[in-house]
């Protein structure tokens, strides 16, 4: 297994479904982002088989870490200070999602209205159900 | 400031006040013909409608206001493409209140978000419809006395109906109503609100192809228009249109006091001759919209408790 040296503050994040650390980068905006970033894809994992993790070197208010919860809160979260695991973070659904997801319906306000928000806000949770704020269209998380 | 974009944003309580205030100007218009003098109402329709719009601005004149806006999209600024958000900005400075409606669902809750006055979603899309649920619940309350204990048929286009969708989430809320749901295979009620309002609030409700398995069972039957503009594929529109009719014929199976609504326009799907019956009330229910109407640009301005 590839080793990548241990970080002194920032986050990693460990057991993503292998295959998925890209979507996670873009989701995170961590093109964006001026620090130093390590992905690791397909890594052995005794639970998962494999898995993808990422490493992030940069000060922990700098990552909006609640989108993670809405693609996968089975993700572990690590929170890394002066190179020491001081927390993990339980990842739930976020209640609002905004700009994460866009809105597919055609008859929605906003397939036409520029510079808007796409706000989706969690109307079931156990089933994992988002809907549009301005339409209701749903949206599953099977459809991401 | 409130807003009205759907009918629940109002509690059964504020309901309730706003259902009384229509009935006391139903009884004494007079009083309140001036309620309302110096205040403007801006009709913001981007699609064609008759009925919403003139009975907005028929309200508005009621009360002693005055009304300015336009009729469709291509008479507006957003035929230069100007977005939603920044024509309410400037209705907002010329207008007390505002009535909005626009082919595309949502666009009155961004106005609302943006606005400095008081916006009502005069019907988005195949979204939602609130003023005419106002309507059905004021003319159901006066008709047969009560809201609540009752069997509604709701019949026609389910799918893009959103005159049903938004009834369907205000009678919820009242005890003892069991819903007949009387549509094609390819009308039924959207899963929102099938799951999400009726199956989540253990709601019961029963659904049928044919109006007449429906009639004999209901005391009221809410009768809907399949709506050409709600259809992408004009074929479909034609294999839809004429699915149910209701004519004389077929209300021989129905109660004698089972009461017929419609949101109108009506097209083929009731036939002249039934106009004629008792049971058949769509045309006060169009007179009850009116007053409805007066009663909520009173409470969004706040002037309902300015009448003696």
């Amino acid at each position: 297994m590839l080793n990548v040296g241990k970080l002194n503050e920032g986050v990693v994040l460990d057991h993503i479904v292998a295959g998925k650390s890209m979507d996670l980068y873009h989701y995170l905006k961590l093109d964006k982002m001026d620090c130093c970033v390590a992905i690791i894809k397909n890594a052995h994992s005794n639970k998962m088989g494999k898995k993808d993790i990422i490493k992030v070197e940069c000060p922990i208010d700098q990552l909006d870490l609640n989108v993670l919860g809405y693609i996968d809160h089975n993700i572990t979260v690590n929170i890394i200070q002066d190179g020491e695991i001081v927390s993990k973070k339980v990842l739930s659904l976020p209640k609002k999602l905004i700009n994460i997801i866009h809105c597919k319906n055609p008859r929605c306000i906003t397939s036409i209205e520029q510079g808007i928000d796409h706000i989706f806000f969690l109307a079931d949770e156990e089933k994992e159900i988002y809907r549009c704020q301005y339409c209701e269209e749903k949206y599953g998380k099977a459809k991401k | 400031m409130r807003h009205l974009m759907n009918p629940l944003d109002l509690s059964v309580e504020e309901l309730d006040r706003l259902l009384d205030l229509a009935n006391d100007i139903e009884k004494d218009p007079e009083k309140y013909a001036h309620s309302c003098a110096g205040k403007k109402l801006a009709t913001l329709f981007y699609e064609p409608s008759t009925r919403t719009r003139l009975s907005f601005e028929a309200a508005m004149l009621n009360l002693g206001g005055s009304v300015l806006g336009f009729s469709s999209a291509d008479s507006s600024s957003a035929a230069k493409g100007e977005s939603v958000a920044d024509t309410i900005r400037v209705i907002s400075c010329y207008a007390d209140i505002c009535a909005m409606r626009h082919p595309k669902e949502g666009a009155p809750l961004i106005a609302s978000m943006k606005s400095r006055i008081p916006v009502i979603n005069a019907g988005d899309g195949g979204h939602q419809h609130p003023t005419q649920t106002l309507t059905d619940l004021l003319t159901i309350r006066s008709l047969k006395g009560r809201l609540g204990n009752f069997t509604i048929g709701l019949c026609g286009d389910l799918k893009f109906g959103r005159t049903v969708h938004s009834l369907i989430q205000a009678l919820i809320r009242y005890p003892g109503v069991h819903f007949v749901l009387i549509s094609p295979e390819e009308l039924r009620l959207p899963d929102n609100i099938r799951d999400d309002v009726l199956r989540r609030n253990k709601q019961e409700f029963k659904e049928v192809v044919r109006l007449e398995d429906a009639l004999p069972e209901l005391d009221l039957l809410y009768m809907t228009r399949v709506q050409r503009e709600r259809f992408f594929n004009e074929e479909d529109y034609v294999r839809m249109k004429d699915f149910y009719i209701l004519d004389k014929e077929k209300l021989k199976l129905a109660g004698p006091d089972m009461m017929i609504l419609h949101p109108l326009p009506r097209v083929n799907e009731i036939s002249v001759e039934v106009d004629e019956d008792p049971r058949a009330a769509y045309f006060k229910q169009a007179q009850y919209g009116v007053y409805v109407r007066m009663a909520l640009i009173l409470t969004l301005l706040g002037l309902e408790g300015s009448v003696c």
